[in-house]
């Protein structure tokens, strides 16, 4: 990059990263979204199931 | 036959519309993404006074002007969310936020980098840098003030202040290199005037543009489905997508 190589390759690969680093933390996001949801519905599973007449 | 205008101002209905929308828009980001560097790389030439680092404005320019159009258009469903009492307005208003604030500290990170070998130095005070660091701060802003308040309709409504006050800093930014003596260099592109800007060079910036903001469709899109899943999760719409494993 004619001397500019530090620069250039400084700006592209942090962008690179942030752009990564984003999709990351929404995937991550939802991730723990989905674990919780599957938390909640065995814990609703689990009490319906245990739930009696009496 | 009546136009429901309104159908996806629902939660629910907006989030099966946005996750069908997002491949389309993945395809072309990436397409654009491919388009922009090999005309950038490969077929824009060197510049005469600045060598190969002038590049960088591949990333700076984009970056710059998605972190000012996301600003206006975060404002925008703020102000809709604000004023109409719409939860989705104001959940999009929300998932805008991370990214514009990606794009600003991009743009002033690319611009450090830039300005150190054709400026010497790394920053100024000039009025468009320090603009330009004034609505990071706004971005920032928003974002900490709506985690900062528990009941989401509210944080809602305070963030949407922010949003709207802050958006007079988007002309100031746009406009500062003509009302202030800046470092900053002026418009090459305007609506008015040729631009004064090589076609090739101009051209892969501009795919740039469109890349990102291709991008940040896909990005923003994604978010607002999972703001719609974290605030929506009491009714019965979510219950059925978990049952169906869906989530």
């Amino acid at each position: 990059m004619g001397g500019y190589g530090l620069y250039v390759w400084g700006s592209y690969v942090v962008t690179f990263v942030c752009i990564v680093g984003e999709i990351l933390l929404i995937s991550n996001r939802r991730r723990t979204l989905e674990r919780q949801y599957g938390l909640i519905h065995d814990l609703n599973k689990k009490e319906t199931e245990n739930e009696t007449t009496s | 036959m009546a136009i429901n205008w309104f159908k996806y101002s629902s939660p629910a209905s907006f989030y099966s519309l946005a996750g069908k929308m997002i491949p389309i828009f993945v395809f072309a980001a990436v397409a654009l993404l491919v388009a922009g560097l090999y005309v950038g790389f490969f077929v824009a030439p060197t510049d005469f006074q600045q060598g190969e680092a002038y590049r960088i404005i591949f990333i700076h320019v984009p970056a710059a002007w998605m972190s000012m159009f996301l600003y206006v258009v975060m404002a925008f469903w703020a102000g809709i969310g604000l004023a109409f009492n719409t939860r989705l307005s104001s959940m999009f208003a929300t998932a805008i936020a991370p990214t514009g604030a990606m794009f600003t500290f991009i743009a002033l990170w690319t611009g450090a980098l830039w300005g150190k070998p054709m400026w010497g130095t790394w920053w100024v005070w000039d009025a468009r840098l320090t603009s330009e660091l004034i609505l990071l701060f706004l971005y920032i802003g928003f974002m900490s003030l709506q985690a900062a308040i528990d009941d989401p309709r509210r944080a809602d409504k305070a963030g949407a202040i922010i949003a709207l006050v802050g958006v007079v800093n988007i002309p100031i930014i746009y406009f500062s290199v003509q009302w202030w003596n800046t470092l900053h260099q002026g418009a090459s592109v305007s609506v008015n005037q040729a631009p004064s800007m090589a076609t090739t060079m101009l051209m892969g910036m501009l795919i740039m543009v469109l890349a990102s903001w291709m991008y940040s469709i896909v990005v923003i899109l994604k978010r607002t489905r999972v703001i719609i899943l974290e605030r929506e999760s009491h009714t019965v719409w979510v219950a059925e997508l978990q049952k169906k494993g869906a989530v």
